[in-house]
């Protein structure tokens, strides 16, 4: 065997290799999809139905059931809004960590993140207190608020990183001009960081959508977003694993899509650092 | 005159993130200081620190802290030693690594609630399940897996859910990776593991503790995932702490011991933290 054949069998086994693993990480969705698609009975069948003609009641039978919109407007509207709002307080803060730090800037970026520690459920009961004595309970406003702070560390985090990776140079420059540490950042860092800030805002949004402890503990009928509606399909009752699969995918499929469309930009962000 | 500036930009930061820690947390050490049940309002006596001996001396309290740590421990190894594997095989061109790419990193977009619903129904389940089915096709008797195995179950759960975000930061630390250098150590003879072993190993040490940092954060409090499938049983087999807590404060309305038990939680949530900031800070942030 040559050295390119022994080049291009390594390559084929790598190929399979990886494809098996990727296939069999992805079947448990895969598998969801495809019950979506069947009908109860198919469902549960044993052994498992590969092939049968699809049938769109279960989404038509979700639908009825659950207002699907308007939970789906819940979730866009809080992760998407928290997320902005904790970008435009991060940002301030990372960049003077980044670019003027001092002493402690280490001791409180780990304050930071110490505060991510804080198991939620230590502090469930305050926070719903709090919350429905501000009329905060089952509302938008309230979850935006929760989900602002609850990913706020990692942003900055997430940026205070990024900024710190950016050439020293070109900010040199723009201070020997006379910038201010204000036009520096928004003339300079920002235009400069506009990936490290949409992989970062990206990630605060999947988490966001996902998060299942504060949605369905503080929200009821009005606010509460997918993941929230989902958890009202988990019941016992039954066996309804093709409604369950086809409100799943409806949950789920919004996130995936928006996350196979962005993976290329996901990735080029989470570097935390890592890269010089 | 700058120093003030660049405090002006971190107070917002600064300010929301203390009195999000400040004000709950000192109404839950101020909780679980009185008896304070909702199902006998109006009772609201100081108690010292009975609460928490209450929640001390629950049957479940040495079970959850333990399974809270072996959920954590065993969840960061399989991520972390799954993830560097998968993406050094994936670093390397070949047909369709992009699909590739997007199938691996797919489950971390699964919200944890959907993510048990489809392990605990359509795989584990002991008749109808996926699992079920290949055992029972190679002859073997099939397994209840959540009624045997439910802390295992829970972390096959939770890792499959965080492998991808695994892969994710290894895979762009990768790209980074010097070439020149991997050719120069092949001409000299290198094999393969050598080069895994001294070049992107040590490549990989700070994503390592970013990915561990993390993960952690998440892993410590672990909720939907037991909510949704064992409810923490059999007993306590899958109990961990969060749920031991929330079982006290929605299911027993008893908030006192709940919060005694919530700044148990927090309290262990820094000796995590100690250890870990002490064992891979150097690596985090400069």
């Amino acid at each position: 065997m040559t050295l390119n054949q022994q080049r291009k069998l390594k390559t084929l086994i790598t190929g399979l290799l990886a494809w098996f693993v990727a296939l069999l990480l992805f079947f448990p969705i895969f598998w969801m999809f495809l019950t979506s698609f069947k009908t109860e009975l198919q469902a549960i069948s044993v052994p498992p139905t590969l092939f049968f003609e699809p049938t769109l009641d279960n989404y038509k039978i979700v639908q009825e059931r659950s207002d699907y919109l308007l939970h789906a407007m819940n979730s866009v509207v809080t992760s998407f809004g928290s997320t902005f709002i904790a970008l435009i307080i991060a940002i301030p803060a990372a960049y003077s960590m980044a670019f003027f730090p001092s002493k402690r800037t280490k001791d409180i970026l780990l304050w930071m993140l110490s505060t991510k520690m804080l198991p939620a459920v230590g502090v469930l009961v305050p926070i719903y207190i709090l919350f429905r004595n501000n009329g905060l309970l089952d509302s938008r406003t309230g979850l935006i608020i929760i989900f602002t702070l609850m990913n706020l560390p990692i942003i900055i985090w997430m940026l205070f990183s990024y900024f710190k990776d950016l050439p020293k140079e070109i900010l040199e420059a723009a201070r020997m001009d006379g910038a201010t540490p204000w036009d520096e950042m928004v003339k300079v860092v920002l235009p400069l960081s506009i990936g490290g800030i949409a992989s970062t805002g990206l990630l605060s949004i999947i988490l966001c959508w996902n998060e299942a402890f504060w949605s369905l503990n503080l929200t009821a009928s009005n606010a509460a977003p997918l993941t929230a509606m989902i958890a009202s399909y988990s019941s016992p009752e039954g066996l309804f694993w093709a409604k369950l699969s086809a409100a799943s995918t409806m949950a789920c499929a919004p996130i995936v899509v928006f996350g196979w469309f962005c993976q290329k930009q996901l990735v080029q962000g989470l570097t935390f650092g890592a890269v010089k | 005159m700058k120093r003030s500036i660049t405090r002006l930009l971190m107070a917002p930061s600064v300010i929301m993130l203390l009195v999000w820690m400040i004000v709950p947390l000192s109404m839950t050490i101020y909780f679980s200081t009185i008896r304070y049940n909702l199902l006998y309002p109006g009772q609201n006596r100081f108690v010292g620190l009975m609460n928490y001996e209450f929640f001390v001396t629950d049957p479940g309290f040495i079970t959850a802290v333990a399974n809270t740590l072996i959920l954590l421990l065993s969840a960061l190894v399989i991520t972390v030693v799954l993830g560097v594997m998968l993406s050094a095989l994936i670093d390397k061109p070949f047909f369709g690594r992009s699909i590739v790419r997007v199938l691996l990193i797919s489950p971390f977009f699964i919200m944890p609630t959907v993510n048990a619903l489809i392990w605990k129904n359509m795989m584990m389940n002991p008749v109808y399940g996926i699992f079920a089915w290949i055992s029972e096709s190679l002859g073997l008797q099939p397994i209840d897996w959540l009624g045997t195995y439910p802390l295992m179950s829970v972390i096959i759960m939770v890792s499959w859910q965080w492998l991808p975000f695994a892969i994710l930061v290894f895979v762009t630390a990768l790209q980074s990776q010097d070439t020149e250098q991997k050719e120069a150590a092949q001409m000299d003879g290198a094999t393969g593991w050598h080069i895994f072993r001294y070049l992107t190993i040590p490549h990989l040490a700070r994503p390592i503790a970013v990915v561990v940092m993390i993960e952690t954060i998440f892993l410590l409090a672990v909720f939907a995932e037991i909510f949704v499938t064992t409810g923490g049983g059999p007993g306590y087999a899958s109990t961990n702490l969060a749920y031991l807590i929330y079982n006290q404060a929605l299911l027993q309305y008893d908030v006192g011991v709940a919060s005694a038990g919530g700044l148990f939680a927090v309290l262990l949530a820094n000796i995590v933290a100690f250890f870990l900031i002490r064992a891979v800070g150097k690596n985090l942030t400069v």
